[in-house]
């Protein structure tokens, strides 16, 4: 049966990552959130009230955010260096990828604001090459939760975790897709919120949202029954629930808030393809060129990483000969 | 350690280098005979680090932020047991641990290093957590003069200020050249000394090749309590040998057989003086 979708109130993974936080910080001393002038874009105000002895600024230097937060934990401490996604990956790579990575110094780095959720701000401000870059440095998990309950989940196992991760997440209200708490979730294993046979979408993140919703329009018009996976964790990546998903030869489309080039979908094509996956697949994000402008929602029905764009792209793949 | 007895290691710890870097074919000779006697002077006199204390969280941090100079710190490291002396005849070999670059697969080192700017904000990290944690351990880099260069450099030393960073101290091998010519050629590192203290640290000058003032300079730390002690250590690149004392091609130049001979006669010669001088003492 398909899973209902709940309609709480949408709050922010932003807003859920601070709170997580702050409930951590309040039993652990070792946590200590570092920012780069980030603190109120992280949400993180509140935080920085209650904690004031486990907030660092550094200011905006995301290098040093990199590099001291690695200082911190390998002393120990529980560093989450917070900074918008696309600085925080881009300006501070050499430091995640020696500092951190390398070093193996255990950082939780948490990528806010992620994908186009600045959107009219520009390309500055995006980050569709996270996924990307970070997938060929050793030694670093890479997670997109979907939604709060993801996101806090992924936050406390971080905390636990002694080898580095990176989180990231966007700023806008999200439902939750599963109304039960899923006791069995973990960092590296994808969540089936939906089960199907006719169709899979794997999707990460913020557009895992709109492959449940193309769906469910799919089952209510179509009659299509299709299975959705939240694959939070982009590395490492479940490799045995996405083959056992592609095992009965129907098409996959993967669904992400990223660059085409590089990401969850390139991820999920070549285990398929190397374990002689031949299934009709498409890989929807957004394509190589310079982004339209407009909010995240209007960027995202651009490119069809939406209910409706979904929808289509299953019928295509569906109509072209799979069988349905 | 007696005067005499830092100078012996000094001469010593230059003789391991050049063999090694001879029997590897490989390494960064200038810059590891410029900076050795910081790291002779640090391990030996100053640090509380030995293989003994190594997983004590309280013991002192040293992060090689020129992480080039590695061999400095290998025969250094070797000597204080933290791994036998032999191993080193692996260094740049395939599967060896001792690689070109410091890496925590090596016993004794804090950090792996490499890129350029990466050492002081760690070690600012370090230190920070230290205060937050009340360890009074101290925490020490050594940096090259060409990788003054990076930003992020920079970026560290006001983060350094700002928290008060006092167990924190900073060594600038300063030999002047880098791998394209010298500093100021490239580009203009002058006046360093205002440009740090304009950071708000406490800057010291010394012969960073003289390890009786180094030593001196390295008792008295922090220099003002409440702010972080960066010292800048004059040194010449390929210190000890005559041929390749101020020779830009020593950067990462590997001697050849005649010259490896040559280099090690007026080390062995250095070593038999002091040796004299210990026995008319």
């Amino acid at each position: 049966m398909p899973m209902e979708m709940v309609q709480t109130k949408d709050i922010p993974n932003l807003i859920v990552f601070s709170e997580t936080l702050q409930a951590l910080a309040e039993i652990d001393r070792d946590i200590l959130v570092v920012t780069s002038d980030s603190r109120g874009s992280g949400k993180l105000v509140p935080f920085g009230e209650k904690f004031p002895d486990q907030i660092v600024e550094v200011g905006i230097a995301e290098q040093n955010l990199v590099g001291m937060a690695a200082g911190l934990a390998s002393m120990g401490k529980k560093a989450f260096a917070v900074s918008p996604a696309c600085f925080l990956t881009a300006r501070s790579l050499e430091q995640i990828k020696n500092d951190v990575a390398y070093s193996d110094n255990p950082v939780k780095l948490i990528g806010i604001s992620a994908g186009v959720s600045y959107g009219a701000l520009g390309t500055t401000h995006h980050s569709l090459h996270d996924f990307a870059v970070l997938r060929a440095i050793h030694n670093l998990t890479i997670v997109a939760p979907c939604d709060n309950f993801e996101t806090a989940e992924s936050i406390r196992q971080a905390a636990e975790m002694d080898s580095p991760v990176y989180i990231r997440f966007g700023k806008k209200g999200m439902p939750t897709l599963n109304r039960t708490i899923d006791p069995t979730f973990r960092i590296g294993q994808g969540r089936t919120i939906r089960e199907g046979e006719d169709l899979t979408f794997i999707g990460t993140g913020e557009a895992v949202l709109p492959c449940e919703e193309a769906a469910e329009m799919l089952a209510e018009k179509h009659g299509i029954r299709c299975r959705v996976i939240s694959l939070h964790t982009i590395k490492p990546l479940d490799e045995s629930l996405i083959l056992a998903a592609a095992a009965n030869g129907q098409p996959v489309i993967t669904a992400e808030e990223h660059s085409v080039h590089g990401g969850l979908g390139e991820a999920v094509a070549a285990l398929l393809f190397q374990n002689g996956c031949r299934n009709k697949f498409k890989i929807v994000g957004l394509p190589d060129e310079y982004t339209v402008n407009g909010s995240q929602i209007e960027i995202f029905d651009h490119y069809g990483i939406s209910g409706k764009g979904l929808m289509g792209t299953a019928l295509q793949l569906l109509g072209s000969g799979s069988g349905k | 350690m007696t005067d005499r007895e830092l100078k012996l290691k000094s001469v010593e710890y230059r003789q391991k280098i050049l063999r090694y870097i001879y029997h590897a074919k490989a390494g960064h000779t200038g810059g590891s005979l410029s900076c050795i006697d910081i790291l002779n002077v640090l391990y030996n006199q100053v640090m509380n680090v030995s293989p003994e204390n190594f997983d004590d969280p309280g013991r002192d941090r040293y992060v090689q932020s020129k992480g080039h100079s590695v061999e400095a710190l290998y025969v250094v490291l070797a000597d204080l047991g933290f791994f036998p002396e032999e191993d080193l005849l692996t260094l740049c070999r395939y599967q060896s641990p001792y690689i070109g670059h410091p890496t925590k697969k090596v016993r004794g080192m804090e950090q792996n290093t490499g890129g350029l700017g990466h050492g002081l904000a760690i070690c600012s990290g370090n230190a920070l957590a230290a205060k937050k944690d009340k360890l009074p351990l101290r925490v020490f880099t050594v940096l090259g003069d060409g990788e003054m260069a990076e930003g992020s450099n920079w970026e560290a030393m006001m983060l350094a200020a700002h928290y008060k960073l006092d167990n924190l101290c900073a060594i600038l091998d300063y030999n002047k050249q880098q791998i394209t010519g010298a500093n100021a050629d490239v580009i203009g590192l002058e006046p360093i000394r205002q440009k740090v203290e304009a950071f708000g640290w406490v800057v010291r000058e010394v012969d960073g090749n003289d390890v009786c003032a180094l030593a001196d300079t390295l008792q008295c730390l922090p220099f003002e309590a409440g702010k972080p002690s960066f010292v800048i250590a004059h040194t010449v690149k390929g210190k000890g040998v005559s041929f390749m004392e101020g020779v830009l091609k020593w950067h990462h130049g590997v001697p050849s057989p005649e010259q490896y001979e040559q280099a090690m006669k007026e080390l062995e010669e250095a070593r038999q003086k002091l040796l004299e001088e210990v026995v008319e003492a």
